[in-house]
């Protein structure tokens, strides 16, 4: 999850992400759902610690179902959201909002778009209304949709073209992925964005934004009954329509190791290695992807975890190690690690150290003491999650949206539980395999600032000038 | 008159919503040792949330040993009391508690999230109260964290956020510790003894401040805060508690150069202290000139209006001595010129005529409105006592925010901003800005 893309109509707080391998027990005492006449998900969660609450809309449609050429656009699409509708004129949405006292933002990620609110509990209706009304009557006018693509081009500017751990993860995922779309970039390459019209946004909108390719969250002091009667009245009139086909891709089986560099400003260089690894397909019978769930907790865990303590600590050939699988996608995964080599150090010892702490896994094994902390985490970590109603709320509307359904949630922490030291050395020993890896390598570029203003400028214009 | 009977019983509504969304009052007391105790009671969740501060940031930099604050506080947590770093951290994900430790500008803070049983509580206070009584500052440890620090400074040196903010808090506090930043010289002449002098002088228990959230009895709070205080250091008079008071700045630009294909460009002055009572005036005015997000008037003109920015924003932080208003946004080099140029109007003309009642209205019902949305978990509300136990703000500030933010006019805001936001003393930066 951390080192996976998701966009924000504003910054968002990485708060609100779930740390891998980590997952609720759902009550099922407080949750309830209902699926409206045309299809559209409802997913109720009463938390009545405080009076108020949290809407999700959850729409099944992310850069995963983008083409070539228009790459970005579930992205502008969803910036678009906010621009209006006959009946709430641009902006409008958000000051309806702020005037209930509520907060409201929206994301984008390779499988999911997804918009909230968090309002006063009694303000609940409103918003409901408000998001119903953009689900089906988007004005998507031009003169906005001007300004707007200028925005998320400055946007692509602050994330990606001028952060180099950004730009190398970028290039790493184009090399990595030959047939499948998250070979592309969620904010979209700066060309497309160019070129991208508001027609495109509108095929887009037409296509993707019905109730049946929606999920409603609700988590917060409300009643499930009351919730299910004001989803009627306001999505429930929305009609269902046929959605397009969904491509499915094939990543053909890479066979052969992957390398690239990035050149970017900076001191420290960084390395990214990215195994292709199972995702989790069916909750119930799969087995590796929660082995390889727990093999990334007992590697990065915590501070006193394997790789913190044999990388940074003891060999001390590292400043930094970061350690990321994410099991739950809509398409493949990717198992990664990352780190900076400790000044004084060669990127080739740091990557020998990194495959070292690897095939001692392979080899040895992990203790039962490694995998019980690992379990002891788990279970805390469950609990810290119910102190947060947008945390609820994110891990069902995800769960909902990747297929696997939000009751998966227990079932899931059962068979992470059910992991034993047998299965981590197995699917360490299965899947850390040259032939499917990536290896990706940022080459600092020290700050001449002089040349390269003057080479930042060249850049622009030549923008600028595709632009005509 | 409609109206106002209106406003009157919105603002009672408010102040209901706002009791009702407390899960308990704070509790406040003073321990023997002299710290500050702020406690709200809860039972809804099985978790304990523990915050102590103390007067120990960066602003308690020795001149020559800027970056100390920071060394000693991310210290604290790698090997105390009878454990190494190793058997910390073990420890730590053994009963699934988190442990972090850090400094920020005034204070530096330990916050520990734990499960509620007392076998897990007691084992992770105990963790804790080794981190700030027993911290062993480690000769390797210190070695090794001094070099991953010197090159992670070195990296962030590249950075053009980071080489803007840097420039700009240096201009605005030119003869303040506030403008002191750490660069890889200044942490490579730190010892290992330099740390344990600098926990010694102010982690003392007149200088702390506790805030306690969560599932334990008032009894329980007070033997906890008790022994978290019982075994710092001896509090040394002579080193001091207050920071001088910032000079005022001057009208200048920076400019900062660097190839990144945005401008970073900041605008701001010292401006206000957490102790002044224009405050809640000030963070209410800004809602509507750059703090309430995509409503605001800066989003509109910069963002909105004209496609110039993704991010523009503006912020008072109120510090214990004046602190930043800021104004930020990135934009590409080229249209550094016209962004500045729209962001300084909207910030003029809003100085000149202060919030229209409509605005002000509109701010006034987010703030004190959703003012629920700020309390509505334990790790809110500990966010919140942690910030009023170290500034030592009264108890009530939670309860009765909604109604001081009900109570502001138009003329009180408009009068802040002035005394405030000076256009004689504000500084620009503008990074990567053709």
């Amino acid at each position: 999850m951390r080192l996976r893309t998701t966009l924000g109509l504003f910054s968002l707080c990485a708060v609100l992400l779930l740390p891998a391998g980590a997952w609720a027990v759902a009550d099922a005492d407080n949750t309830f759902e209902t699926t409206l006449a045309n299809g559209m998900r409802v997913v109720v969660r009463e938390d009545h610690r405080a009076p108020t609450a949290v809407q999700m809309v959850w729409y099944r449609v992310g850069s995963i179902d983008e083409r070539d050429g228009v790459t970005g656009v579930a992205h502008v699409t969803e910036h678009m959201m906010f621009k209006g509708t006959p009946s709430v004129g641009p902006g409008e949405f958000n000051r309806r909002v702020a005037a209930v006292g509520g907060r409201d933002n929206a994301f984008t990620s390779t499988d999911y778009t997804a918009y909230f609110q968090q309002v006063p509990a009694a303000q609940l209706k409103t918003v409901m209304a408000l998001e119903a009304d953009r689900m089906r009557h988007l004005t998507l006018e031009p003169g906005g949709y001007s300004k707007e693509i200028q925005v998320i081009m400055e946007e692509r500017r602050m994330r990606t073209d001028d952060q180099s751990s950004a730009r190398v993860h970028e290039a790493m995922n184009a090399v990595a992925w030959q047939a499948h779309p998250y070979r592309r970039p969620v904010i979209g390459w700066m060309s497309d964005l160019e070129q991208m019209t508001v027609a495109d946004v509108r095929d887009w909108y037409r296509r993707w934004y019905v109730p049946n390719n929606a999920t409603l969250v609700i988590v917060g002091d409300v009643s499930h009954q009351q919730v299910f009667g004001w989803a009627r009245q306001t999505y429930g009139a929305i009609p269902a329509r046929a959605l397009p086909e969904r491509k499915q891709y094939e990543e053909p089986m890479q066979a052969g190791k992957r390398q690239l560099d990035v050149k970017a400003p900076a001191d420290l260089p960084l390395l990214v290695m990215g195994w292709k690894v199972p995702r989790l397909n069916d909750p119930r019978k799969d087995v590796d992807p929660y082995a390889l769930e727990m093999l990334a907790q007992i590697l990065d865990g915590h501070d006193a975890a394997r790789l913190p303590t044999a990388l940074v600590k003891e060999q001390q050939v590292a400043v930094s190690v970061d350690t990321s699988y994410d099991s739950t996608n809509r398409g493949p995964s990717m198992f990664m690690l990352q780190a900076s080599p400790r000044p004084g150090y060669t990127i080739d010892q740091l990557e020998q150290a990194i495959r070292g702490a690897l095939t001692e896994v392979a080899n040895k094994g992990v203790t039962e003491q490694e995998l019980t902390r690992a379990r002891s985490q788990l279970r805390s970590s469950e609990v810290y999650k119910k102190d947060s109603m947008m945390g609820q709320a994110m891990e069902i509307g995800m769960l909902e949206t990747l297929g696997y359904g939000w009751q998966a949630s227990p079932l899931m922490l059962d068979k992470l539980n059910q992991v034993t030291v047998a299965d981590v050395q197995r699917v360490a020993q299965s899947y850390f395999k040259d032939d499917q890896l990536t290896i990706a390598r940022l080459v600092p570029q020290p700050l001449d600032a002089a040349e390269l203003a003057a080479r930042a400028k060249r850049a622009e214009a030549v923008q600028a000038g595709g632009r005509h | 008159m409609i109206m106002k009977q209106m406003m009157k019983s919105l603002a009672l509504a408010a102040a209901l919503l706002s009791v009702q969304a407390m899960a308990a009052p704070v509790q406040s007391w003073t321990t023997a040792q002299g710290t500050r105790v702020y406690f709200i009671e809860t039972h809804a969740l099985p978790i304990v949330d523990v915050q102590i501060s103390f007067l120990a940031g960066s602003a308690f930099d020795p001149a020559d040993r800027v970056g100390l604050a920071s060394m000693t506080a991310s210290l604290l947590d790698q090997g105390a009391g009878t454990r190494n770093e190793k058997e910390v951290a073990e420890t730590l994900a053994d009963i699934g508690a988190q442990m972090t430790a850090g400094a920020g500008m005034d204070s530096a803070s330990v916050t520990l999230r734990t499960l509620s049983d007392p076998e897990r509580r007691t084992t992770a206070i105990a963790l804790m109260t080794d981190a700030i009584a027993r911290p062993h500052f480690d000769a390797g440890v210190f070695k090794r964290d001094q070099a991953r620090s010197i090159a992670g400074l070195k990296e962030a040196l590249t950075k053009p956020q980071v080489l803007s903010q840097r420039a700009y808090m240096s201009a605005i506090y030119p003869d303040h510790p506030y403008g002191r930043l750490a660069t890889p010289e200044s942490v490579a002449a730190m010892s290992r003894a330099d740390l344990e002098q600098f926990w010694r002088q102010h982690y003392s228990a007149e200088r702390a401040s506790i805030a306690l959230v969560g599932d334990l009895t008032r009894a329980e709070a007070e033997a906890l805060a008790v022994q978290l205080t019982a075994s710092l250091p001896a509090d040394q008079r002579e080193i001091p508690r207050t920071l001088p008071k910032p000079a005022a700045s001057a009208a200048k630009v920076v400019r900062v150069d660097h190839p990144a294909s945005q401008a970073h460009l900041l605008v701001g002055m010292p401006s206000v202290a957490r102790d002044d009572p224009e405050q809640i005036a000030l963070q209410v005015g800004n809602y509507t000139l750059g703090g309430g997000g995509f409503v605001s008037l800066l989003t509109k003109a910069v963002r909105e209006d004209r496609g110039y920015a993704y991010s523009v924003y503006s912020y008072f932080d109120p510090k214990l001595v004046e602190g930043p208003f800021t104004i930020g946004l990135e934009t590409k080099r080229s249209q550094a010129d016209d962004a500045l140029k729209v962001a300084n109007g909207v910030l003029n003309d809003f100085l000149k005529r202060g919030p229209t009642p409509t605005q002000l209205k509109a701010a006034q019902d987010n703030i004190a409105g959703g003012f629920a949305l700020r309390i509505d978990s334990n790790s809110k509300l500990a966010a919140n006592l942690g910030v009023m136990a170290f500034y030592g703000l009264p108890t009530d500030w939670l309860e009765k925010y909604p109604e001081r933010v009900r109570a502001l006019t138009p003329e009180a805001i408009r009068a802040a901003l002035q005394k405030h936001v000076r256009p004689e003393q504000l500084v620009t930066v503008r990074t990567a800005a053709d």
